[in-house]
C-alpha cells in the first residue's frame, strides 16, 4: 500500500513553506506524517505536491510564554508527555498526549498535524478547547490566533486556511487549586479514543470555583458539556454524575464498533470519572 | 521526480535517489534488501516495521524514505555485534518469545527504545513500552521475559 504519485518539496524555513503553499495548488503541508500518510495510503488524500516541514527548527519545542506555554506546532507527542514545564504547568495536556497511540506513533505525531488534521478520536483536541487554548497560524500577510473552541469546524475541517501554516499553540497555565484529567475509552486496535474526556474542577477554600468537560468522539468536534451546576456545590459523585449527564448531541457519531447512542452512553460515564479524577487532584 | 537522499543504515553510509512516495519501509526491503523490518497491516498499527530513526522508535511503513534524508537507521540487522547476538536477541531466544517470528524485529527494535528510556521496566510498563507491536502467536508473557532478561543483562 503506497501513496499516489506527488511531487516532494521540503521547506527550510516558515516562509519558504509559506512561498511553496503560494505556488502549488492543492498542495498538503507534512509534518510528522502520521495523519497524512496514513490517509494518501488510502488514497483518501492525492495532493499533487507534499511540502515537508518536518525539519522546522522555529516551530519546535516547549517553552514558558506569558503566563503560560507554548508547545511549537512540530512538538512530538513524546516530547509534550515527557515536558517537565508541561508537568509543573499544564500536566492534562501532557497526560493526554501520553495516552495517544503508542511509543511509536508519539515519536513521529506532532501537535500541529494532529489538530490540523482534527480527527474526531483525536486525544488532543479536548483537552485544548477544555483548557482555552489558542492556536496560532501564519500566512502571507500576517499571524493571527484562534481559540481552540472555533479551530474545530467539522468532521476533519480546521479553521486553517490554504495560505496559512499552524505555528504553535498557546496554553495557559493552570490555575491554583485546579485539578484537571483526561480519560480515554480507547479503540483496541487504533488506539484512536472512542471517547475521550477532558476535565477540569478549581476549587478554592473548599469550595469549587469553576469546572469544566469536554467530551471528544462523540460528535464530529469536541463537545462541551455545561457543568456550572458543579460552581458552589459540594463535588459529591451524585453531583458530578449529575452534571457529566448533561452531555447532549444532535448527531452523535457512529461507526461499526460503537454506535451514537453508545458513545454518548460512554461519554457520560467517562466524563463523570473524569470530573471525579479532576477533582481528587484539585 | 526523484529524491536525492543520504543516510545511515546499521552505520553504513547509502545514497540513493528514491521517489517520493518511497515509505522507508519499502526502501529497506526492496532497495537495501534489509528484509528485517516486515511489512503487516501498512496501517501503523501492527508495528511489525519498527525500525530506530536517530534512536527513536518508529514505524517504517508510515514513513517517507525522503523523510529519513540525513537520518541514522537502526534495523533488526544492525543489533548483533561481532558475531554476538544482541542482548535482546538472546532474550527472545533463551525465553522463547517468538513462534512464527513475524513480530520479532519490530518486537525487538521497540523493546530495545524502550530499555533505553527505561532500563529496568515493570511488567507493566514493557506491556506499555510494546503496545505499538502486536503478537497473535505467544499471548506476550514470554515476550515480557525476554525483555526483562535482556534488561538484566544489559544494565
Amino acid at each position: 500500500m503506497y501513496p499516489a504519485q506527488f511531487d516532494y518539496r521540503r521547506a527550510g524555513s516558515v516562509d519558504e513553506a509559506l512561498g511553496l503553499l503560494q505556488e502549488h495548488e492543492d498542495a498538503k503541508l507534512m509534518a510528522g506524517g502520521h495523519s497524512l500518510i496514513p490517509m494518501m495510503k488510502l488514497r483518501l488524500a492525492q495532493p499533487p505536491v507534499v511540502i515537508d516541514i518536518g525539519r522546522l527548527d522555529e516551530l519546535k519545542g516547549i517553552s514558558e510564554a506569558g503566563g503560560g506555554v507554548r508547545v511549537g506546532a512540530l512538538t512530538t507527542h513524546a516530547d509534550i508527555a515527557a515536558s517537565d514545564i508541561l508537568a509543573a504547568s499544564c500536566p492534562v495536556l501532557a497526560e493526554a498526549a501520553g495516552h495517544i497511540g503508542d511509543a511509536q506513533v508519539r515519536n513521529r505525531g506532532t501537535i500541529g498535524g494532529n489538530i490540523a488534521h482534527a480527527d474526531p478520536g483525536s486525544d488532543l483536541p479536548p483537552v485544548l478547547v477544555l483548557l482555552g487554548a489558542s492556536v496560532h497560524l501564519q500566512s502571507p500577510s500576517g499571524a493571527r490566533s484562534v481559540a481552540a473552541a472555533d479551530f474545530f469546524q467539522d468532521l476533519l475541517m480546521t479553521d486553517v486556511g490554504e495560505d496559512e501554516i499552524l505555528t504553535h499553540v498557546d496554553v495557559p497555565a493552570q490555575s491554583a487549586g485546579a485539578g484537571a484529567a483526561y480519560l480515554k475509552f480507547e479503540h483496541p486496535a487504533s488506539g484512536y479514543a472512542v471517547v475521550g474526556a477532558a476535565a477540569s474542577v478549581t476549587v478554592q477554600h473548599g469550595r469549587c470555583t469553576a469546572a469544566g468537560l469536554v467530551i471528544g468522539g462523540v460528535g464530529a468536534v469536541p463537545t462541551a458539556v455545561d457543568v456550572s451546576s458543579l460552581v458552589g456545590a459540594d463535588l459529591s459523585d451524585d453531583a458530578i454524575a449529575t452534571a457529566a449527564s448533561g452531555l447532549d448531541t444532535e448527531d452523535p457519531l457512529g461507526d461499526i464498533f460503537a454506535s451514537g447512542d453508545y458513545r454518548v452512553h460512554v461519554g457520560k460515564v467517562y466524563g463523570k470519572r473524569a470530573l471525579a479524577a479532576a477533582r481528587d487532584r484539585a | 521526480m526523484t529524491v536525492s537522499i543520504q543516510l545511515e543504515v546499521n552505520g553504513k553510509p547509502v545514497q540513493a535517489e528514491v521517489e517520493p512516495r518511497r515509505l522507508l519501509v519499502h526502501f529497506l526491503r526492496e532497495d537495501l534488501g534489509l528484509t528485517g523490518a516486515n511489512i503487516g497491516c501498512e496501517t501503523s498499527l501492527c508495528g511489525a516495521c519498527t525500525i530506530l530513526v536517530d534512536g527513536n522508535a518508529v514505524k517504517s511503513c508510515t514513513m517517507l524514505a525522503a523523510q529519513a534524508d540525513g537520518a541514522a537507521v537502526t534495523t533488526i540487522e544492525g543489533l548483533a555485534r561481532n558475531g554476538e547476538l544482541h542482548p535482546l536477541q538472546d532474550g527472545f531466544w533463551e525465553k522463547h518469545g517468538l513462534q512464527c517470528g513475524y513480530c520479532t524485529p519490530g518486537m525487538i527494535l521497540s523493546a530495545n527504545y524502550l530499555l533505553e528510556q527505561n532500563p529496568s521496566p515493570s511488567d507493566e510498563e514493557i506491556r506499555e513500552g510494546l503496545k505499538g507491536n502486536i503478537c497473535r502467536c505467544t499471548g506476550y508473557h514470554n515476550i515480557v521475559e525476554a525483555v526483562k532478561y535482556a534488561a538484566e543483562r544489559m544494565s
